[in-house]
């Protein structure tokens, strides 16, 4: 069963590879696409396997667990891969469109996938120490990817996104050091057979909360998203796309494993200051975006914003709730990924992405202004879309949960997000160019407009999917939420049945 | 023993923090060196301290000795050093190249990715390196 697991890790190294080796040639570009393409193929059949057996896990090299490494899938993760692939697949495509040859050379592609399978390899480790090594490969082709080019603002931006990120993962390497210290082992099935068992369970919450700074640093939490406005509008579009839609996301899965597997003993605690920090995080995020006029800062702030949509279905911490944070991760990387690739064929039609200083899209491109309107809207939360439904879900289950308050900031939150994208449809859209340019569609060459549109196109149609269509997707975020709020048959999965305290067992034999 | 290496994880710790306080890019790396060792430190500590017991098996016998060190921590800890001085490494150049481009490691003028207001613009530019012959010629007009 491993290889069914290791496939969506190695295809990415192994298209990396290739990419780099034919980066000056304009076949590098279609290695990356088709790399992308067979690790749709690959996550498919993982999804398949774990739709069909429930949770799987393997043991790499053989080593029996928790003394190996082990991948572990269960739906959180299936879905999770199965959407980076999705998303990998669309910015390769437009990259053929976007990047340009000098980035090319410098090995756009070959970090891009590299970053892909850093990103799929942190959804599908079941070990700590594993996951630290994930978010380093990420990190350090995010580095690479963000600094391309080396554009003065590039610098600027990437200094503040190398520091903090560089603080992130120190805290973590602590958490982890001091983890291992307690439990004496790593591997997160055995974490929560281990953890509850300890005596001092005072010192196992503020290791919990060493977690929850690093990893909330990573998710771009309030108040540790500083490094997200800052960065996120210097790089190519293509690379803005990528990280707006699958690296903060990475955070939050690390959150939701961690606070759902391992450390769910003292939830009254950790889970009120996520509580608290849901609502800062979607306050600060939107009114930052208020502030802003520019296309690609005010998407910036709006991912700090529905970040805090997530870690609010998080720390309810109720069945629905996480119903809730788990449709909404998926909703929101379609989503917001492909707003910054609309971003992107903004700039290039218009000059700029400085809200000012461009217009008149509307008129000279209705078909990319229908394209922005659906995920600006689904963003927004307007129904039919997807994130009307991702945006219900929660504010239910907080109503449900009786977080007034919460409720309240969560709905406040997205008739600002509407502002914001009226905002932005009102100056790039509707007002004329300032210089009196038409930014026609027709202005880009035949090749890079299919290329620029089709993902922005398709992306679009998943997100009418998803918001036509939610039964599918809301049943199957509950059968994941169930499987977090009850590890017992990951444990089971991957540790074996014995692992289990005795009542565990009792009650999964009296299962069906 | 492990009090030792606690007091030196704390002085590590105080030290680094003291230095990533500093407006200077530079000053702050050095913190981060000293804080990722420090962060070395703790797993190296929390994995148990054992003196004088190194973690190999004794020849001709079939398993290690009853009390040997844990090996584990170790490995983690060389994994660590080893990630840290990569991305060590690419920092120092991403400062480096800062420093060239923008001619500044002052954290609070490194404004050109979120610029305040069109002053704290103007004050960069200011403080980029300017060709020389622009002076004269001024004052020649």
């Amino acid at each position: 069963m491993s290889w069914i697991l290791a496939t969506p890790i190695a295809i990415p190294f192994l298209t990396a590879v290739a990419a780099y080796l034919l980066r000056d040639k304009p076949a590098a570009g279609w290695i990356s696409v088709a790399g992308a393409a067979l690790l749709l193929v690959a996550s498919g059949a993982l999804m398949s396997a774990v739709l069909a057996d429930g949770v799987i896990a393997g043991q790499m090299g053989t080593w029996p667990a928790p003394f190996g490494i082990t991948l572990v899938a269960d739906l959180l993760s299936a879905v999770m891969v199965v959407i980076t692939a999705i998303t990998a697949l669309a910015v390769a495509v437009y990259a053929l469109g976007d990047v340009n040859a000098a980035q090319e050379r410098m090995g756009y592609h070959a970090l891009f996938q590299v970053l892909i399978a850093g990103v799929t390899g942190a959804f599908l480790t079941g070990d700590l120490f594993n996951l630290y090594v994930w978010f380093e490969v990420m990190l350090i082709s995010s580095f690479g990817l963000l600094v391309l080019g080396g554009t003065k603002e590039q610098l600027d931006g990437g200094i503040k996104y190398v520091a903090l990120n560089l603080v992130s993962t120190i805290l973590f390497l602590s958490g982890i050091g001091l983890l291992y210290g307690m439990t004496g082992t790593l591997n997160m099935a055995d974490l929560a057979v281990t953890v509850p068992e300890l005596e001092n369970q005072g010192l196992v919450t503020v290791v919990a909360m060493i977690f929850m700074i690093a990893f909330g640093m990573k998710a771009a939490v309030f108040p540790l998203f500083f490094w997200l406005p800052a960065s996120y509008h210097t790089p190519a579009f293509s690379v803005s796309a990528v990280f707006a839609g699958l690296l903060t996301k990475v955070g939050v899965y690390a959150l939701i494993r961690m606070f759902t597997l391992v450390f769910n003993g003292d939830v009254g605690y950790t889970h009120t200051v996520l509580l608290w920090v849901a609502g800062f995080t979607m306050v600060t995020g939107v009114l930052g975006a208020a502030a802003q006029q520019d296309f690609r800062k005010i998407l910036s702030f709006h991912i700090v914003s529905q970040i805090g949509y997530m870690i609010l279905g998080l720390a309810l911490f109720t069945p629905l709730a996480i119903v809730g944070a788990v449709f909404y991760l998926v909703h929101h990387i379609i989503v917001k990924a492909n707003l910054f690739l609309v971003s992107g064929v903004a700039s290039r039609l218009t000059g700029s992405t400085e809200l000012g200083r461009i217009g008149g899209l509307y008129a000279s491109a209705p078909f990319l202004a229908i394209l922005f309107l659906i995920p600006a809207f689904s963003l927004a939360g307007f129904p039919p879309l997807s994130g009307f439904w991702a945006k219900y879900v929660v504010v239910k289950a907080s109503l449900d949960a009786e977080a007034w308050i919460l409720a309240a900031a969560a709905l406040v939150v997205g008739a600002l997000t509407i502002y914001s994208m009226t905002k932005i449809w009102a100056e790039a859209f509707w007002k004329p160019h300032p210089d009196g340019r038409l930014p026609a569609l027709s202005s880009i060459p035949v090749r890079d407009r299919a290329f620029l549109i089709a993902p922005i196109a398709a992306l679009a149609v998943l997100t009418c999917v998803i918001g036509l269509a939610p039964e599918p997707f809301v049943q199957f975020a509950e059968r994941s939420a169930e499987q977090l709020l009850d590890p017992s048959s990951y444990v089971a999965t991957v540790l074996g049945p014995d692992a289990l305290p005795g009542e565990e067992v009792a009650r999964m034999e009296g299962m069906p | 023993m492990e009090q030792i290496v606690a007091l030196l994880i704390g002085a590590l710790v105080a030290g680094a923090v003291y230095l990533m306080l500093s407006r200077s890019i530079v000053r702050f790396l050095l913190g981060l060196v000293l804080i990722s060792n420090a962060a070395n430190l703790v797993i190296f500590a929390a994995g148990g301290l054992t003196l004088g017991a190194p973690p190999l098996v004794p020849e001709g016998a079939e398993a290690p000795p009853a009390l040997v060190a844990n090996a584990l921590p170790q490995a983690l800890v060389l994994t660590a050093i080893v990630i840290g001085f990569g991305l060590f490494a690419f920092a120092l150049a991403l400062v480096y190249r800062t420093y060239t481009e923008i001619g500044t490691t002052d954290s609070d003028e490194l404004r050109l990715a979120e610029p305040v207001d069109d002053k704290a613009m103007s004050k960069i530019l200011v403080t980029e390196p300017q060709p020389r012959v622009a002076e004269p010629l001024k004052a020649a007009e």
